[in-house]
């Protein structure tokens, strides 16, 4: 077989893509629970966190080359900082492009439309305001081999990913599980209008689910960003290959999303390997017609009220 | 929730006022337009747009325009019923009018008039901007306008149908290089362009369109990059990146009339308006048949249309289908006109600016589909001609994708508002019907 060849160098690099997958398909997936909706403009705020963490490196490090303690915490800044922007973007999209019409029970075309446009608005206005061109986030690590396993070498750049990620999902699963924020958005999902009868403040859950997942996708934008740097175009792609992994996972169900999204990115590498590099976002589109086709519920089902 | 008096400091009081929340949307709302008007920043400078815009003497004037705004929608509100009144009084006669089918004959056949006049007293860079700019459009948008606006389902890669239709003209005229069994002029190659897209809307819409309806965006997104990524990387059969050229003009030979099509536009421009009106016909009549109808009790309430006997997944593949091959219509007919193909071309970027020009116009309407098409893209064209508030061309999808927004809020039913339409969104709003075809059969009925 064409992937066996260099089999774990492709799961480990599919295991990275795979977790910046998994964060971003978690907005998906918390926005579809309570709204039933799909969020077009999450590629934008996933391009926000990048930018976000961009401005805040570029002042905080400069042309300086951070090691050991200081890379650790440059990273976390980074984090925390693409984490603002995203939830920062996410919390005025829900504002702007979403409440007015879900005040007035608008159609869910009219979601839809309204969402792609604010998506076209964010990230254009972004290409003209920040410049067309790729900018490189100044590197908090110097990026080499840190251990193998089966004889594929693990870079520092994966080891940040899977550490961060790790913990972002560990923690969005708890506070869903856990807190009184959490048992709100899963009332929220089972039944909105209940819920808001049972005294839980609806537009509040909505604007706070909107905020976690621009958390994670601006997070996500920050990782996405250190290896491949950040341009206003950058949403597009990930966050289409995200949404997919959600709907792999069980739209709505949150460790589906980070299960589908593991998946996609493993399966997305080693399709790679079979065909050539240009035909990468074939395979992952392919992959979502292919799971629409035969089990669109997804490998988990469809369940954020029922999730842990 | 009864509107207790607000309580508080004085900071809260103004915060839960409507007014002064308007107020600060306003202002918000000017400041954004002095961004986006505003100069470019750059990569080396990533910040320098904000400052140039926010930091600069012209800003007081958006603000004064957000102030003036807020100023006319507390005027309106105040007076709702007086501007009722008068509104009703202004529209009364052309509201009575516009209903007899007389009337309506008339207005058709002047816009028809003019249509054929106008343009013949361009000069050739409008008339060119006629045919590649608009006429094409104008017929993209009136296919879209089937499946948005008469069916309610979102396609969001309906360009690639466009480039279907293009690419098979490249095929049956001989310019890919893979060849076919034999050569055709542009004419004959017009029906086998229409089925290809529809075939290739059909095998895309049949499985899709049984899942909720949002899925069908999600999927048409992803089929318009794969149309992209396909055309561009298989280089032996479409030419790649660098596209086809030598697609042939259209060309008549028929009962000893020679007649060629070059590449002066004017021509292109007739023949294209004697589609645009087939089209217009046909649409309008499957508008108001049993297909039309369908349509629309599927769009209203699936289950009832379900229940009544309408086999819905049927209807919905078939306006997915019918758009499919309007818009492979119109990629074969541009195609010919500048005998060129280009993936780069074929973005989806160009769906989403057609959805705009259907949602623009109104959703269902085909006067508002052919009139959002025509003012939408004629005015950037104008704008680039003579430049106003420094816009440029680049930033069009700024302006575009605040106008959906905008509209959303405001005015979903468009600018000339299919009556049905508008009606169907107000029933929505107080709970009565769906007003799109996007919760689906497995969908949660939320």
């Amino acid at each position: 077989m064409c992937f066996t060849q260099n089999f774990w160098n492709l799961v480990v690099s599919g295991l990275a893509d795979g977790f910046l997958y998994a964060l971003i398909a978690i907005g998906y997936t918390l926005v579809y629970g309570v709204l039933q909706l799909i969020n077009f403009a999450h590629s934008e705020v996933f391009m926000s966190g990048g930018f976000a963490s961009y401005f805040i490196l570029n002042a905080a490090i400069g042309t300086s080359q951070p090691h050991g303690i200081g890379s650790l915490a440059f990273l976390a800044l980074g984090t925390v900082g693409g984490g603002l922007g995203g939830a920062l973007v996410a919390f005025l999209l829900e504002r702007v492009a979403y409440r007015p019409l879900r005040r007035r029970n608008a159609p869910r075309l009219a979601f839809l439309i309204s969402a792609i446009g604010a998506s076209y608005f964010i990230y254009n206005i972004a290409g003209k305001e920040f410049g067309r061109n790729a900018l490189e986030i100044p590197s908090p690590f110097t990026n080499g081999p840190v251990f193998s396993i089966f004889g594929a070498t693990v870079q520092t750049y994966y080891v940040v990913i899977a550490v961060s990620a790790v913990i972002m999902l560990v923690l969005v699963d708890r506070v869903v599980a856990m807190t009184r924020l959490g048992k709100g958005i899963r009332a929220v999902a089972q039944d909105a209008e209940t819920a808001s009868l049972m005294g839980v403040n609806i537009d509040r859950v909505i604007s706070q689910t909107f905020i976690i997942g621009g958390i994670l996708g601006g997070a996500a934008g920050f990782l996405f960003g250190l290896n491949a740097g950040v341009v206003y175009t950058m949403g597009f792609t990930p966050a289409l290959k995200a949404f997919t992994a959600a709907v792999l996972g069980g739209i709505g169900n949150i460790r589906g999303a980070m299960i589908g999204g593991l998946l996609l990115g493993i399966v997305e590498n080693l399709g790679v390997a079979c065909t050539q590099a240009s035909w990468r976002d074939v395979v992952a589109f392919g992959i979502l017609v292919l799971v629409l086709l035969v089990r669109p519920t997804g490998i988990l089902g469809e369940q954020l009220g029922r999730a842990a | 929730m009864t509107a207790a008096p607000p309580r508080g400091s004085a900071l809260r009081r103004l915060w839960t006022s409507e007014d002064a929340r308007r107020g600060f949307a306003c202002v918000v709302g000017g400041l954004v337009l002095a961004v986006m008007t505003g100069p470019e920043g750059s990569s080396t400078a990533p910040t320098s747009g904000f400052t140039g815009s926010l930091f600069h003497a012209r800003v007081i004037g958006f603000i004064v325009f957000g102030l003036v705004l807020w100023g006319l929608i507390t005027v309106r509100r105040r007076y709702a019923t007086q501007v009722r009144a008068f509104s009703d009084k202004v529209t009364a006669a052309p509201r009575r009018l516009l209903p007899d089918k007389r009337v309506r004959a008339v207005v058709y056949l002047a816009v028809l008039a003019f249509a054929i006049a106008y343009p013949a007293t361009l000069n050739s860079f409008w008339q060119e901007v006629l045919v590649d700019q608009i006429g094409v459009y104008v017929l993209l948008a009136i296919g879209l306008n089937v499946v948005v606006g008469y069916a309610g389902l979102l396609d969001l890669g309906y360009i690639a149908f466009f480039a279907i239709g293009a690419y098979s003209a490249a095929y049956w005229t001989g310019a890919l290089p893979i060849h076919p069994p034999f050569h055709l002029n542009p004419f004959y190659a017009i029906p086998l362009a229409i089925i290809a897209a529809m075939l290739a809307g059909v095998v895309l819409g049949a499985p899709t369109l049984r899942l909720r309806g949002d899925y069908l965006a999600i999927v048409t997104l992803g089929f318009g990059e794969i149309i992209q990524i396909v055309a561009t990387n298989l280089q032996g059969v479409t030419g790649g990146a660098q596209g086809v050229i030598g697609i042939p003009h259209f060309s008549i030979h028929l009962l000893g009339i020679h007649y060629a099509w070059g590449i002066n536009s004017l021509p292109y421009y007739y023949l294209l308006l004697g589609f645009v009106v087939l089209v217009l016909f046909a649409f309008h009549f499957l508008e108001n048949s049993r297909v039309g109808r369908a349509w629309v009790a599927i769009r209203e309430d699936e289950v009832a249309a379900e229940s009544s006997g309408i086999n819905v997944l049927k209807y919905k593949v078939m306006a997915f289908a019918i758009g499919a091959s309007t818009s492979g219509f119109a990629g074969m007919l541009e195609a010919s006109k500048i005998s060129f193909v280009e993936p780069a071309d074929l973005t989806v970027q160009l769906s989403i600016l057609i959805l705009v020009l259907v949602i623009f116009g109104g959703m269902g309407s085909l006067p508002g589909a052919v009139v959002g098409a025509a003012v939408l893209q004629w005015l950037p064209q104008y704008l680039r001609v003579h430049p106003l508030l420094g816009f440029q061309q680049q930033d069009i999808y700024i302006y575009l994708g605040a106008l959906l927004v905008v509209m959303m809020i405001f005015r979903p039913e468009g600018i000339i508002p299919s009556r049905r339409r508008k009606r169907e969104i107000g029933l929505a709003e107080h709970g009565v019907g769906h007003a799109d075809a996007l919760s689906g059969q497995s969908g949660p009925v939320a």
